[in-house]
């Protein structure tokens, strides 16, 4: 292994890697991607270790993601959903913090409600914390897989045009991606109705666009957000009829992107309000089934890393 | 078979253009073909209807961008027939209704159903806003862009002010992704929710609750602001006080996309019209102090008031003859706009074609309608009227089937003659 790569403690966030660390992640979770399709999938790796997934906030798909790939590398795996509302801000976080620290784990998958929360644990832990998914803020293993999953479609992220569409403002999966195609020398738009994007937006380094036409004009890859229901019913968006008709993802809309361009999104879908069942389901152009694939190779990817990083107990051999 | 009109020898006011002379107007079918000085009927061809209007004015028709009409829901009070007979005596060839009407105007079937409504009746055009938030409610926004696309003309809660900051500044933000005009009326409900007169001697000596006049400009500047934020294109409906004239006049300045408009009550009375508890003098925002009368005055003059609207209000008897602080607010204003705006000219504030800049294109332009110009190719709507005839407002002659107006007996110089919409007449004085 490289021992310049990825020397960082921790995965909070795209925001402070560099294209190599970035790189050097994609490679080594391509080469899980095959472990995943073999009959024999268990490895060895991170036998002996522990894997806590605490999780501040409900997940179903991350959670068993993660479970997957730490299972997958032979690692111990711990599921630990804790209950916001029972909790007081801040302090009991970092009371559970040290709890979990008192039980030396090697790697904690945090998510949690509030931005800046996982940071905040990771400070107070002896371990590795890999953030998945704080508040509004960044989930870097979902920016991660989608990387992968256009870079082993396309050949490559740089000189690609990419339109994020959707519920920016609220979007964690946004903010990861948008700093990790930057990163990656591809050009990023963001398409929305202005109530859905966050005040200087264009100061990540986006092109933005309030109208679909414009927006996916000659793009190569289209990724759709979640509209989450609370927003739906005219708070930020008046209806969800309206939504699909002027910013949903049809064919109609499709058109104005490239020939070739793919489709993604970060689920679960919502069909019907940001995307339309004809082109979720599109076998030769969405990418979405292929993501959740992804996610799993990138997840002991990152475990891999974060357990034989210094500091983090004793080498993976 | 074309209909050919020679409308022959008027003084040709249009402010668009800035022409201001004596002329004839051509009107071909339904558009204005040609303008100019003595043109003869022979030229035309057979069949060429004359119309002698020598010695009246001819203006483009009066855009109204503020009436009340109550269909659906209240039809007995007035109707989208009568209020567009009213609008036809008054000069009035296109008038945008507020959507408060039972149900609302917050969605695309009611829109349907008012350009139905407007295409039977077939008088003066009428257009609608829609609401800004669902049920008028203040809460939540209406689907702006499905009712843009049928054909609203901007976004308003009518009669109250979207009073919430954050529900303000997303629907400035949304309506701006569609690129369409918000309508604000400024008055801050938690200051001006009890009142019935504005707040100054003459409510207490009444003792009637007063609304303080900071509630308009506490809106209206919170509003700018939000202006500024989301670059949304805003309108302030019926200023009525200087505060808010010299907000605006300033915002212009600065230049924020905003304009506005007042209404005849708010430069033709004063506080002092309430009298003895005159219901008929009880508006939504109330009558002002002198001062801010003359504000206003001043405000049309140097333009920083775009445009006269009529805020048409129709009540029936049984809302208005009632104790004051039971009766309802508003009066009606199609059939009064034109002889009581014309007192800004007859008293020498504006000049004529100034006067009638501010009711007819600065309206049409505001509202992006193609409408109030006299010119070659635009719709033949237009009103001839004699600028100085002398009468007496007499509200049982109204065509409104509401009669509720404190200016009964109010003498007046100015008379519509001849109402045109696309190039029929709908308004014939004597016919």
């Amino acid at each position: 292994m490289d021992p310049h790569a990825y020397r960082h403690r921790h995965l909070l966030g795209i925001e402070g890697l560099t294209p190599e660390d970035i790189t050097y992640v994609l490679d080594r979770a391509d080469t899980y991607v095959d472990v995943n399709r073999q009959a024999e999938k268990k490895k060895s790796l991170l036998r002996g270790r522990t894997l806590i997934n605490c999780f501040f906030e409900n997940s179903t798909r991350t959670r068993t993601s993660f479970e997957v790939a730490g299972k997958r590398l032979g690692a111990d795996v711990i599921n630990m959903a804790v209950a916001v509302s029972s909790m007081r801000k801040g302090e009991t976080l970092i009371d559970t913090a040290m709890t979990l620290n008192a039980m030396h784990p090697d790697v904690l998958v945090v998510r949690h409600p509030e931005s800046g929360a996982v940071q905040l644990l990771s400070e107070k832990v002896d371990c590795a914390v890999i953030n998945a998914g704080d508040g509004s803020h960044e989930h870097p293993t979902q920016a991660l897989l989608d990387a992968l999953t256009i870079r082993r479609r396309k050949g490559t992220l740089g000189g690609l045009t990419v339109a994020i569409c959707g519920d920016v403002l609220h979007s964690r999966v946004a903010r990861s991606n948008i700093a990790l195609l930057n990163a990656m020398g591809a050009r990023v738009r963001v398409v929305a109705p202005r109530t859905l994007l966050p005040a200087a937006v264009e100061h990540l380094g986006v092109e933005v666009f309030h109208d679909m036409a414009a927006g996916l004009a000659d793009v190569d890859i289209v990724m759709m957000l979640r509209l989450q229901s609370e927003r739906m019913h005219g708070s930020f968006v008046p209806s969800t009829r309206e939504y699909f008709h002027f910013f949903g993802l049809d064919y109609a809309k499709l058109k104005a992107a490239k020939p070739d361009a793919l489709i993604m999104h970060p689920g679960p879908m919502n069909r019907g309000v940001e995307i339309g069942s004809e082109v979720a389901d599109d076998i030769d152009r969405s990418l979405i089934r292929q993501q959740v694939e992804m996610g799993v190779a990138v997840r002991m990817a990152c475990l891999e890393i974060m357990a034989r990083n210094p500091g983090n107990g004793p080498p993976v051999t | 078979m074309s209909l050919r009109r020679l409308f022959r020898g008027a003084r040709l006011l249009d402010p668009d253009s800035g022409r201001d002379g004596v002329g004839d107007v051509i009107v071909v079918d339904d558009r204005i073909a040609a303008t100019g000085a003595n043109i003869s009927a022979e030229g035309l061809g057979p069949d060429v209807e004359v119309i002698d209007a020598a010695g009246l004015c001819l203006a483009p028709g009066l855009v109204d961008m503020r009436v009340q009409l109550r269909e659906p829901g209240a039809e007995h009070i007035e109707s989208i027939e009568s209020g567009s007979q009213a609008a036809a005596a008054g000069g009035v060839t296109t008038m945008v209704a507020l959507p408060n009407t039972e149900p609302p105007v917050d969605n695309v079937s009611v829109v349907e159903f008012l350009a139905r409504r407007a295409r039977e009746v077939r008088l003066t055009k009428v257009h609608t806003y829609a609401a800004a938030t669902k049920g008028l409610k203040g809460k939540e926004l209406t689907e702006i862009g499905l009712l843009a696309a049928n054909g609203v003309l901007g976004f308003t809660d009518g009669v109250t002010a979207i009073a919430d900051a954050l529900v303000m500044r997303r629907v400035l933000a949304y309506a701006r992704t569609f690129d369409q005009l918000i309508i604000q009326h400024p008055e801050e409900p938690s200051l001006g929710g009890a009142g019935e007169v504005t707040e100054g001697e003459i409510a207490t000596r009444l003792g009637l609750p007063g609304i303080t006049p900071a509630a308009e400009i506490i809106i209206i500047e919170r509003d700018l602001r939000l202006v500024a934020i989301t670059g949304a294109r805003y309108h302030v409906a019926h200023v009525s006080t200087a505060a808010a004239v010299d907000a605006i006049r300033r915002a212009k300045i600065d230049g924020l996309p905003v304009t506005c408009d007042t209404a005849p009550p708010y430069f033709a009375l004063n506080e002092t019209a309430i009298g003895d508890y005159r219901t008929f003098a009880k508006l939504s925002p109330p009558l002002r102090a002198e001062c801010d009368r003359q504000a206003v005055v001043a405000g049309l003059a140097d333009g920083t008031i775009d445009a006269i609207a009529s805020d048409h209000a129709p009540w029936d008897q049984d809302s208005k003859r009632l104790p004051f602080s039971s009766a309802s607010c508003g009066i009606v204003g199609l059939e009064t706009l034109l002889p009581l705006s014309l007192e800004l000219y007859h008293n020498r504030h504006m000049t004529l074609i100034e006067l009638l800049r501010r009711l007819t294109v600065a309206p049409a332009r505001i509202l992006g309608l193609g409408v109030g110009r006299l010119a070659a190719g635009a719709p033949a709507d237009f009103v001839i009227f004699d600028p100085v005839a002398r009468g007496r407002v007499q509200t049982e002659n109204f065509r409104s089937k509401s009669k509720n107006a404190p200016f009964d007996g109010r003498p007046v110089q100015g008379r519509v003659e001849r109402t045109v919409v696309d190039g029929r007449t709908i308004f014939e004085r004597g016919a």
